[in-house]
């Protein structure tokens, strides 16, 4: 559906204001996401032009926050989120700027933090190799934040296809993809997860297979329950009775009235998956070594840190993870309170 | 008046809501003496705060609600320095409430009989079979048969008509001094209406309880109360006694209001409505002065924007007060504001023909086992014959069930004919499902929907998907003359261009419901189906938009199949009336045919059910008793023979009536003798009394 253009004149408006129309920050957010998603998959693959990839991001993760920021500025427990969020965010796309430590190099053993050892200060100490925390904590989070994302991007444009078809056709379509996702919906989620990377074999792709799976039910019943309501509204049967296909009564009528509730809780389910692929990584199924990654600094340094002395390499990983999905979960409850505000 | 206290009354009742956008004042200087055994009606359109006054007597506002001035004395007391238990203690034994969704107000788990004698021994802690014996007495007192049977059972089980009696025998059992009712029929179908409101009354004369009755109907009001109270934004405009207001009215608002409803006499070429210009304003954006002034005609710069603005008696002692400081200037007789006569439009030939179309469904009883499954045919539409011409407007009128949706259903596409045909010009579309019909055909035939609220998609723009239409039919395809015909379709619906970049939720409902029309009318229809297309709308907007829409058909001589449940709008726009029940046509004729003995029962019981909001108008009182029988399980016979109160006993029960033709294209399938039919007396007489 075309949308007009709405003919501003450019001066007039502020530039902040100007920044809030969806195309600028649909193309903010490309800027943001599409360089790290590419560093974090392909990077070994792309050589040396790596380096410079990222520094479009940088000021697209600036701006957005700023933006982010003045629209949720009516909830604090929203912006809270946000900031969580972006923290994590800011620091995926700026750890190859940073004056870090190289994050797989063993330099001193057991260093605990705030303690300098061979001339280097160590603010998070270092691991059991000796490997800085603090780098490893930065350069983590880029790992888990790209590969929850898309994990979860992936389930939603699979779950929601699904669940308008199965809303929206009724009848067998509905009976069919209903029971597939029942019986998917019975397995343990992490049984489930196990057998599929078993079976697959551990890497980032394969555990957004696994995620898929587990999450796409239960993306797919909500979408039906929200496209079995709006079905029967008047707009949908104007639709139907000027001979609009039922794809494009799908994706045109439908979809763009299913998104509000689909926000709030994809960003609670983006807490789900972040802990699903920490859990998966501890469990040596997920992510392997030797990069750095949240879930295996967990797995790697759980040996070690039953001694309540060198508990800070659990506490570091565990603090990041809880802290980005803390972030989502607020920015759940903010978008969900705005929503019902309006 | 005798020195009596007075059951209830509100001196200077203003409430107020506090949200994020500040205080917003939803009832200002709110006056109202109620005595005992008196029932006050309260009108209003949506957003006028007349619910707001119910809560605010029933001291519950809610958390963001507050009243923050005057006071409310029930039975000489203070309300407002009651304490919460002594609350409790009224509502529900001294003070009751009806509202408006039955359904809402019975709790679904557990039985009726429960329910009912809950209230008894909460408030007067008398034993479980007692109440239980009060329960099944107060249910014969609301009139519903076999009291037994309703005590066991939940309330999905009985009908809506039935569930709203349940309630008000809920809130009469502890023998209330005061009942609120609050739009207590607005979910029921007419004739099921008529019932309630009879019974009303009844109980006004039987139980002496004062009650306040709310509505947007200025018909119910008339019918059941002795005194009104008209609001306006918040604000009493208007008091006195019902008569009085009716024919005296002394505010230019009720004058509007009154105005915009059709009566017996309006007529839409030689007396059309007159729609209140301009829209309620909202309460955080209302006027300084007046709230009415900006739609009034009689705004008077220097004196109608300023307050104070006091209620005025209209005459020494007369109890008749209007609030605005020129009804004693304005020349009531003489200002009533002459409408614009209309020229007839000629009908032209035959376009939509319906001949002998039948809709079965077929429905699958599955039992507890799998293999118990037994067909049931639901005759949703049963030989459905009418033909409608260029530039008529037919009206199908019929209560919920009667197969209306169907009938639209299977002329839009949607579902195939059982049987017969659907000939629109020469193409037969009963067989033809959506997907097959070309865009032409499709665009010729469009429709108009009920809900304004669901008609247009909230994601997209005003102008998109009028946009979207235009392009689907083939109308025009290159961009600018796509956003060229949007404005024009705008200006034909008569709304600004830059309408066109808005978004559905910055519309009020009648707008939206011109966008409706608008995007009906992209394809240069020749056959508009309307379901109900104002029903849910205000009074004021009712008149405006219904006037639009005959406006536009005159000019483009379309087709209008009007479906609705209201006698008073078809009277008024229909040429021809088509009258169903369970899914059959019952008579068929002119619209002053219909509304003119030969009566068809049906037709005779829901003509009597309609309330009328005038004075001169005198109505046979006829009042249909059981309810509308399945349409999966219609009676052999006649389907109208369940309730008709001329049923011949071993005949209407068994054979299909027969249809005979009482005029020249008036039908009436019933097995009532010609002579019988021809000798019943009108159920409307308008009173000659002085000529307006």
């Amino acid at each position: 559906m075309a949308v007009t253009e709405t003919e501003v004149d450019v001066r007039s408006v502020p530039l902040l204001k100007r920044l809030t129309e969806p195309k600028v920050i649909i193309g903010l957010f490309v800027a943001m996401w599409v360089p790290l998603m590419l560093y974090v998959m392909f990077g070994k693959y792309i050589g040396n032009a790596k380096d410079i990839m990222l520094l479009p991001a940088y000021p697209a993760t600036v701006i957005l926050y700023i933006l982010g920021v003045r629209a949720f500025r009516e909830s604090w427990v929203a912006v809270l989120g946000l900031t969580l969020v972006f923290f994590w965010i800011f620091m995926a796309v700026t750890a190859p700027y940073l004056p870090l430590l190289d994050p797989n190099k063993p330099i001193a053993p057991f260093t605990v933090p705030f303690t300098e050892k061979r001339d280097i200060f160590f603010w998070l100490g270092t691991d059991f190799k000796g490997r800085d925390m603090l780098s490893r904590t930065i350069w983590g989070c880029q790992r888990v934040l790209v590969w929850g994302v898309t994990a979860t991007a992936v389930a939603y444009v699979v779950g929601t296809a699904f669940g308008l078809i199965a809303g929206y056709l009724s009848g067998w379509w509905d009976e069919i993809i209903s029971f597939l996702g029942n019986v998917l919906l019975s397995f343990p989620v992490m049984v489930l997860f196990i057998v599929i990377l078993n079976y697959l074999g551990p890497s980032g792709f394969n555990i957004v297979i696994a995620v898929t799976f587990a999450s796409a039910p239960a993306i797919m019943r909500i979408v039906r329950g929200l496209a079995l309501d709006i079905k029967t509204r008047d707009y949908v049967f104007a639709a139907q009775t000027r001979g609009e296909s039922a794809f494009w009564i799908m994706v045109v009528e439908l979809l763009p009235n299913v998104r509000g509730p689909i926000i709030v809780d994809a960003c609670l389910r983006l807490g789900y998956t972040t802990v699903a692929i920490t859990t998966l990584t501890f469990l040596g199924l997920g992510l392997q070594p030797p990069d750095p990654d949240w879930g295996l600094m967990i797995k790697e340094s759980a040996g070690t840190a039953m001694l309540w002395k060198f508990s800070y390499m659990l506490i570091v990983p565990a603090l990041s993870v809880s802290s980005l999905i803390l972030g989502f979960n607020l920015l759940a409850d903010g978008l969900r309170e705005m929503s019902l505000r309006d | 008046m005798t020195e009596q206290t007075p059951v209830l009354e509100c001196r200077n009742l203003s409430i107020s809501y506090y949200t994020r956008a500040g205080e917003i004042p939803a009832v200002v200087d709110f006056n109202l003496r109620l005595m005992p055994g008196e029932a006050h009606g309260i009108v209003g359109e949506s957003g006028c705060g007349k619910s707001t006054v119910a809560l605010a007597i029933m001291q519950y506002m809610g958390k963001n609600g507050a009243i923050v001035g005057g006071e409310i004395f029930f039975e000489g007391r203070d309300m407002r320095t009651m304490s919460e238990e002594e609350l409790r203690q009224i509502r529900g034994s001294k003070i009751s409430m009806v509202y408006q969704e039955p359904m809402a107000s019975l709790n679904p788990a557990m039985l009726i009989g429960e329910q009912l004698a809950e209230v008894p021994i909460y408030h007067e802690s008398i034993s479980r079979d007692e109440a239980m014996e009060r329960a099944k007495q107060i249910l014969a007192n609301v009139r519903l048969p076999d009291p037994q049977r309703i005590m066991d059972s939940y309330p999905h089980q009985i009908s809506g008509g039935q569930q709203q009696r349940v309630v008000i025998a809920m809130a009469l059992l502890s023998n209330p001094k005061l009942l609120l009712l609050d739009e207590p029929t607005t979910a029921l179908d007419v004739t099921v209406e008529a019932g309630i409101v009879d019974l009303i009354k009844d109980i006004a004369q039987e139980f002496g309880t004062s009650m306040i009755y709310i509505s947007h109907n200025l018909g119910l009001i008339l019918e059941t109360c002795d005194r009104i109270t008209v609001m306006y934004s918040g604000e009493a405009v208007e008091v006195g006694d019902v008569v009085d207001v009716f024919n005296e009215m002394r505010h230019p608002y009720t004058r509007g209001l009154f105005s915009s409803i059709p009566v017996p006499g309006a007529d839409k070429n030689a007396r059309p409505l007159i729609a209140i210009p301009g829209q309620l304003p909202l309460p955080h954006e209302r006027p300084v002065g007046c709230y009415f002034g900006p739609r009034c005609t009689y705004f008077d710069e220097p004196r109608c924007d300023k307050r104070p603005l006091p209620m005025e008696e209209v005459d020494e002692g007369s109890l008749h007060f209007a609030r605005c400081v020129k009804f004693r200037e304005i020349d009531w007789d003489a200002a009533k504001p002459k409408p614009i006569e209309r020229e007839e439009v000629l009908p032209g030939d035959y376009v939509l023909r319906v001949e002998d179309m039948t809709k079965h469904y077929e429905i699958e009883e599955s039992g507890l086992f799998v293999l118990g499954g037994e067909k049931k045919t639901v005759k949703a539409n049963e030989k459905i014959n009418f033909r409608a011409r260029e530039a008529e407007t037919v009206a199908i009128v019929g209560e919920s069930g009667c197969g209306k949706s169907t009938f639209a259903k299977v002329l839009m596409g949607l579902e195939d004919a059982t049987d017969g045909d659907v000939l629109l010009g020469n193409l037969d579309l009963s067989q033809l499902p959506v997907e097959k019909r070309d865009a032409e055909t499709i665009g010729k035939l469009q429709m108009v929907f009920q809900n304004p609220f669901d008609t247009l998609n909230p994601s997209h723009s005003i102008g998109g998907q009028i946009g979207r239409v235009i392009r689907k039919f083939g109308v025009e395809k290159d961009k600018e003359k796509v956003e060229q015909r949007v404005h024009e379709l705008l200006d034909i619906v008569k709304l600004p261009r830059d309408f066109a970049k808005r978004r559905p939720r910055q519309l009020s409902g009648g707008q939206k419901q011109r966008v409706g029309i608008a995007r009906a009318f992209a394809g240069n229809p020749s056959v508009v189906i309307a379901d109900e297309p104002v029903s849910a709308l205000d009074v004021s907007v009712q008149a405006a938009v219904t006037d639009l829409l005959m406006d536009i058909q005159r000019e483009h001589r379309t087709t209008l199949l009007f479906i609705s449940h209201d006698l008073s709008v078809v009277r008024y726009l229909a040429d021809r009336i088509v009258v169903m029940y369970l899914g059959q046509i019952m008579e068929k004729g002119s619209t002053d045919e219909i509304f003119a003995p030969p009566y068809h029962p049906y037709t005779e019981a829901l003509l009597s059910a309609v309330p009328i909001a005038d004075t001169s108008v005198e109505k046979r009182h006829i009042v249909l008793t059981g309810e509308l029988p399945s349409p999966s399980n219609p009676p052999k016979g006649c389907p109208f023979c369940t309730r008709c109160q001329y049923v011949i006993e071993g005949t209407c029960d068994i054979t299909p009536p027969p249809v005979r033709e009482m005029g020249e294209r008036h039908f009436i399938a019933c097995h009532l003798s010609e002579d019988t039919l021809r000798d019943m007396k009108p159920v409307i007489t308008v009173e000659e009394t002085a000529p307006a």
